[in-house]
């Protein structure tokens, strides 16, 4: 067997706030590709003409659906802000320990701020007709 | 002592020129991704109504073609990107890792297609 480096065994670490945000960012990443998967089969209804789409609003405004767009746009403010973060650190910005956790603070108050504001305005344009 | 060849050392590292170019297209289309996604939420919260006639006048209306094709296709390349690695960490058995990173390319592939295809089909329908 060739000697190849191995990944950090994360599991003898101390747990730390920082590492939930790191793990979440993969986990918001894998929610918004099955987001995309829906998105895509909304616009394919709209391209289908309004029968097509008529039948996929209905299955789309139906309550646990709109509870999944609740969790698509949390993930999507997440992965958003976190996204920043990321390309932050990728330009050498913010890479102490007290600056990293600063911003994951951040990174937390401004998502749930904006997936809060998105969500509201969300459904409150779609009350009216759905 | 190892009785492998210098050459054959070099190889079980690979090329040490497209290693980063994953990294690199990552975060090409996460900077380009970011003011599309801001531009989409805004304009999908602007919407009157949700119905079948505003939303394709929306997706028809001017550049909106181009930038919504844009957003799907690099969302469907970023997911690509983001997904194989996420694959290849957690996914030990060689076997499942392959089917799952085609299965990945080929969903996301179809993604990219598909989302291309239904704004072309209703931005050209005005116009036909």
């Amino acid at each position: 067997m060739p000697e190849r480096p191995l990944s950090p065994h994360v599991t003898v670490y101390k747990w730390t706030y920082t590492m939930t945000l790191s793990i979440l960012h993969r986990v918001s990443g894998i929610a918004l590709f099955a987001a995309l998967i829906v998105s895509v089969i909304w616009l394919m209804a709209a391209a289908g003409g309004p029968e097509a789409y008529a039948r996929a609003m209905s299955v789309l405004a139906s309550l646990p659906f709109k509870c999944l767009v609740a969790i698509a746009v949390l993930a999507l403010c997440y992965h958003f802000c976190n996204g920043l973060r990321h390309l932050a650190w990728d330009m050498g910005w913010g890479f102490e320990r007290a600056q990293a956790r600063r911003s994951a603070v951040v990174v937390v108050v401004v998502t749930l701020l904006a997936a809060v504001v998105l969500i509201y305005a969300l459904f409150r344009v779609g009350a009216g007709n759905a | 002592m190892s009785l492998r060849t210098p050459l054959g050392r070099v190889l079980n590292h690979g090329s040490a020129r497209d290693g980063v170019s994953h990294w690199w297209v990552q975060r090409v289309t996460a900077v380009a991704l970011a003011p599309l996604c801001v531009w989409l939420s805004l304009s999908l919260l602007d919407l009157p109504t949700r119905e079948y006639a505003a939303v394709t006048a929306w997706i028809a209306a001017g550049m909106h073609p181009v930038l919504l094709a844009l957003t799907v296709l690099l969302a469907a390349w970023h997911g690509w990107l983001g997904l194989s690695i996420v694959i290849e960490d957690y996914v030990p058995r060689s076997g499942q890792r392959l089917v799952l990173l085609l299965l990945s390319s080929f969903v996301n592939a179809w993604l990219a297609a598909s989302g291309v295809y239904a704004v072309l089909r209703i931005a050209l329908r005005g116009a036909a």
